[in-house]
């Protein structure tokens, strides 16, 4: 029956022109007239920006300056940027359903139909995770990482810089698939067999799995490099117990992704080779297993949560400490807690799906391991908390949002025990009590997390601090929206409403959806907030500049540099002693040297990197569509290209120590000025 | 009561009326255990969750950096009372919640037949449970009762305080069978079965669903849940029996087609071993069943000419005729009939009756 209608479906495929592939007149959204208008917007927009580029004559500057770069800084800054241009097209889906939802809870028929519905909430999340989460938390620890383990750079900046544009190749598929076909249906972690080709025709599966592909390759290869930085290039004396807290939880997050980011690659690559081979690892039918996709891909997608959340966590540990002018309370259990967590979260995937009928042994197992994590994350918690005690506790915007974080958090951490006991999982799974639950962590954990750290490390990447007032008016729009949007969903999973749904049977649930929309409102109004946080501290930059480098008060290294940091970021290694080195050497009285400066190497810029990146953009774009000769084409450009640039020998250069004489006496005269004032 | 009594302080605090929260107020004695565990769960965690909230309100007002009063101790980072609280609290907790956890998913394991039928009442062992099958197809529910020989779309009855076992599978994708007043939910998968034993112990109409997003139908592919006492059931399976309509191949074909919004659908009579062939993926008669393949692989395989040999196996099933199926791909062999059987441990005979 079922392998019946497969063989249905592969017989009245498309017909594939030798030329087109499947890409037709068709794939455009003519027809829908929402997609269309955002479509004509995205278009104005584009070829404005195009403009303004073109008549400021920026395009040389950004090629010459940032695409084209090496540098750890302009990298993480460009992770970030990334990750803020898909928060709104991520957060536009969000608002979409919400909208939607509100109307046809309440009786209506809503705006979307089905099929498009479908298309929202996979997009929803797919970008949320792989291209805002991850651009963000990729983006702090290539910022941060380096500069506070006293380096001039990542172990490998030119594999940094591929890293970052593979990242942007996949979140370019995922944008162009709004315009050109369709996106996938099949939700963001596209469950099998719904996502094989018997269920899941259209392009829009193709769309996902070839922006993760090659997305997943780029993460796979920074988190190589980041390991890498981190056990090899680190200043002398920095053992790894006088590492900062975040360079550590950087370590955990990069062993995680260098050891479950080729379990996502392997998973993807079968069920790749399911739609484009004709083979059945995951089919209902000929020996498939769906189960089987289940399993692995969670084993990639529970270490993922924390992939997200470790670097968080460290990011916590740096504000902290600063903002209550106090060492962190148990640094040791903090590492260990963090290197546990690290550990457990390999065996604990089964808890997405208890209901998939497994024996209760197995269930009880995979509920108890989930609910030791809770003990380490507790005790992390209990460290922030008493870091504070016998503190000065300064209320600067990165401090609120970490006081937002710790009461959310640990209502979402609670929620998450609760869904770990497999009978309580039984109600609650899949309901919108789940949604809930992982929107409090990701929201209340990695997205204020991004928020404190953007914030606290803004001055030093840029030389200027953010403005306060929107910092707070975001702040509040984002905790009130949060709790708006998302604890009417508790209330709706504990009256048996699951998620996903584009219509409902009656008008019961209408209430608390339309909360729900209020608060998405809300966090609506805190993302506009960010925004003119930003726009207003660029125009007011003078006034809030920071001379000194250390405009917190800051305890690590990155604080011991100008802002923005030279492009080598320290003249000399520094020497480190302590755990919070900066706080150290201020207190041991320690002076600058003002002379005696040496060449330093440094690598070269290179444009490999974007080349790479788009030939792989492009082969993406032709396998999605069936256009093999392009496909075939572009791969080969790709290939020669890159075992050409293995031939460039031109990759490294010595600063003159003149140079750095030269910068670092324009840096002693603004710290003197600074001193003045 | 007392869980009653707790229930209903922690979510008045949430400003709601309990009778809207059907997780929490089910009508079926396993969802009323699983609500209870929430409850338990829920309390267990607030010992830490409660002073971690209200320490971090504390401390922030208490060392606000305008408090000069308050002691600043800038070095003070360690201290091993605290430690060995703060990481044994949260263990002794985990400790009880884990207990709690083993001792529940094995008692409410849905394989496990019920142990008893409410809080107060015993499970009467000369009662059988109530067979339901449950086919999750594109995209609405078909419910067979074999021992009733009668089957159903979009709706289902059982009689109340009467266990239920359901057998759970999919013509489909994966879904998950859930009806949240009577008991938690299960995927039902193709190719697979599971299993959910339950019981209703109120009469009423209860709303069940699919709680696993399954495509376009998905948000339409709901079915009302009937508890009914036994002369309701009774005249609830004569109506469905007054329906001359017959579920056979053909017309379970034809039911298998994508449908949203299927109306509820009653079919009086039942061609035999439907469910069997549902379940093995072999409807139409022309593949072969999937235990039969399964048999095939336990006895060594059609080796690499299976692959394409699909066609040799049409038509024939082990259980009717395991020597036939033998001979054809291993010959060199002569086994009994018998031996094959008793080889077969996997796949029970599907035409016992």
């Amino acid at each position: 029956m079922a392998s019946q209608a497969h063989h249905g479906t592969s017989a009245s495929a498309p017909d594939v022109h030798p030329f087109w592939g499947k890409l037709s007149w068709d794939a455009f959204p003519f027809h829908e007239p929402i997609v269309l208008i955002t479509f004509i917007g995205v278009v104005l927009g584009g070829l404005a920006l195009v403009g303004a580029l073109t008549y400021f004559r920026l395009w040389g500057y950004l090629w010459k300056n940032w695409f084209t770069s090496i540098d750890h800084k302009k990298i993480g800054i460009m992770y970030m940027i990334l990750g803020l241009v898909m928060l709104l097209r991520g957060f536009a889906d969000a608002l979409l359903m919400r909208g939607h939802q509100a109307i046809a809870a309440s009786g209506g028929e809503g705006y979307l139909n089905a099929h498009h519905y479908d298309q929202i909430f996979t997009a929803h999340g797919v970008i949320m995770i792989f291209f805002v989460a991850m651009p963000f938390v990729t983006g702090f620890m290539n910022y941060v990482m380096p500069l506070q383990i006293g380096a001039r750079d990542v172990a490998f900046p030119f594999l940094n810089n591929f890293s970052f544009w593979l990242t942007v190749s996949g979140a370019i598929l995922v944008m162009v698939s709004l315009f050109v076909g369709e996106f996938s249906t099949a939700g963001w972690l596209a469950y099998a067999p719904f996502s094989g080709l018997e269920f899941s025709p259209s392009v829009g599966m193709d769309y996902y799995l070839w922006a993760l592909n090659i997305a997943g390759i780029g993460t796979t290869l920074s988190g190589i490099n980041l390991v890498v930085t981190i056990v090899k290039m680190r200043a002398p004396g920095m053992d790894y117990m006088k590492m900062p807290i975040f360079v550590w939880t950087t370590l955990c997050t990069n062993v995680l992704i260098v050891a479950t980011f080729p379990v996502l690659a392997a998973t993807l690559a079968l069920l790749t080779a399911d739609r484009y081979l004709g083979t059945h690892f995951f089919t209902n039918d000929l020996g498939g297993s769906p189960m089987m996709y289940v399993n692995l891909i969670w084993i990639w997608g529970h270490p993922e949560v924390y992939i997200l959340v470790l670097p968080v966590f460290g990011i916590f540990s740096e504000i902290v400490p600063t903002f209550t002018g106090k060492r962190l309370f148990g640094y040791a259990s903090m590492v260990y807690a963090t290197c546990v967590i690290m550990v457990l979260s390999y065996i604990v995937w089964l808890h997405h799906f208890f209901t998939m009928g497994a024996g209760a042994n197995v269930n009880a197992f995979f509920g108890i391991t989930t609910m030791i994590i809770s003990i380490p994350t507790g005790a992390k918690m209990f460290n922030w908390l008493f870091t504070m005690y016998k503190g000065r506790v300064r209320f600067d915007v990165p401090m609120l949002w970490v006081m937002g974080f710790m009461i959310t958090f640990v209502i979402g951490g609670m929620t998450g025990v609760l869904l770990a006991v497999p009978p309580a999982d039984y109600v609650l799974h899949n309901s919108l009590f789940l949604i809930a639950h992982f929107h409090n962590v990701i929201i209340g954990g990695v997205v204020f997390g991004i928020f404190a750290g953007i914030v606290y490390w803004w001055p030093k990447a840029f030389g200027f601090s953010l403005d306060p007032f929107w910092g707070k008016v975001s702040f509040w729009c984002w905790i009130i929206g949060f709790y708006l949007a998302f604890m009417p969903l508790y209330v709706l999973g504990l009256m048996g409403v699951t998620r996903r749904l584009s219509q409902f049977e009656d008008t019961f649930y209408s209430i608390y959806f339309i909360v729900a929309l209020v608060g998405a409102l809300f966090i609506a109004a805190g993302i506009g907030a960010f925004i003119v946080q930003i726009v207003v501290s660029i125009m007011r930059r003078k006034e809030l500049a920071d001379e000194t480098g250390d405009p917190w008060g800051g305890r690590t290294l990155e604080w011991a540099t100008s802002s923005p940091p030279p492009y080598y970021n320290f003249a000399f290694s520094p020497k480190v002693h302590e755990i919070d080195a900066f706080t150290h050497m201020k207190r041991e009285g320690y002076t600058r040297p003002t002379d005696g400066f040496m060449p330093i190497h440094m690598p070269h810029y290179t444009a490999t990197g974007v080349v790479l990146a788009g030939l792989l953009t492009v082969m993406g774009f032709a396998l999605i569509w069936h256009i093999w000769w392009l496909a075939a084409a572009s791969f080969a450009a790709a290939l020669i290209y890159g075992i050409g640039h293995t031939f460039n020998y031109n990759r490294d250069y010595y600063v003159p120590a003149a140079e750095v004489r030269e910068i670092e006496n324009l840096r002693t005269q603004q710290l003197a000025k600074a001193a003045e004032q | 009561m007392k869980r009653a009594l707790i229930a209903s302080t922690l979510l008045s605090t949430l400003l709601l009326s309990g009778c809207n929260l059907v997780v929490m107020n089910p009508s079926g004695d396993v969802a009323e255990q699983q609500a209870n565990l929430i409850v338990y769960s829920t309390i267990l965690m607030l010992i830490v969750i409660v002073p971690v909230i209200a320490l971090t309100v504390f401390f922030a007002y208490r060392y606000r950096a305008s408090n000069t009063d308050a002691a600043y101790e800038p070095d003070w980072h360690h201290s091993t009372t605290l430690e060995i609280i703060i990481w044994s609290v949260p263990l002794a907790i985990i400790i009880c919640l884990a207990g709690l956890t083993y001792v529940a998913t094995h008692r409410l394991d849905p394989y496990k037949p019920l142990s008893r039928i409410s809080a107060d009442q015993p499970i009467d062992e000369s009662v059988e449970p109530m067979v339901i099958q449950v086919a999750a197809m594109d995209w609405k529910w078909l419910f067979i009762y074999p021992e009733l020989g009668i089957a159903s779309v979009n709706e289902v009855a059982a009689v109340v305080n009467r266990p239920i076992e359901f057998q759970l599978t999919s013509t489909t994708v994966m879904n998950s069978f859930y009806v949240p007043a009577l008991a938690g939910q299960i995927y039902a998968m193709s190719g697979m079965q599971t299993e959910l034993n339950a019981v209703i112990n109120e009469p009423g109409v209860f709303k069940g669903f699919s709680a696993n997003y399954s495509g376009e139908g998905f948000s339409q592919m709901r079915f009302k849940f009937h508890g009914l006492n036994e002369a309701g059931f009774d005249t609830w399976v004569e109506k469905v029996r007054g329906d001359d309509k017959v579920l056979d191949s053909d017309t379970l074909e034809a039911l298998n087609q994508k449908s949203i919004s299927h109306p509820v659908t009653y079919y009086g009579r039942l061609e035999d071993t439907l469910w069997e062939r549902i379940v093995n993926t072999c409807v139409n008669g022309e593949d072969l069943c999937r235990h039969d393949m399964m048999m095939v692989d336990a006895l060594g395989g059609g080796g690499l000419e299976g692959l394409w040999n699909r066609d040799m196996f049409r038509g024939i099933c082990s259980a009717d005729d395991p020597g036939a199926l033998m001979a054809l791909i291993r010959p060199e062999l002569r086994i009994n009939k018998d031996d094959l059987v008793t080889a077969m441990t996997l796949t029970a005979p599907v035409n016992a009756n």
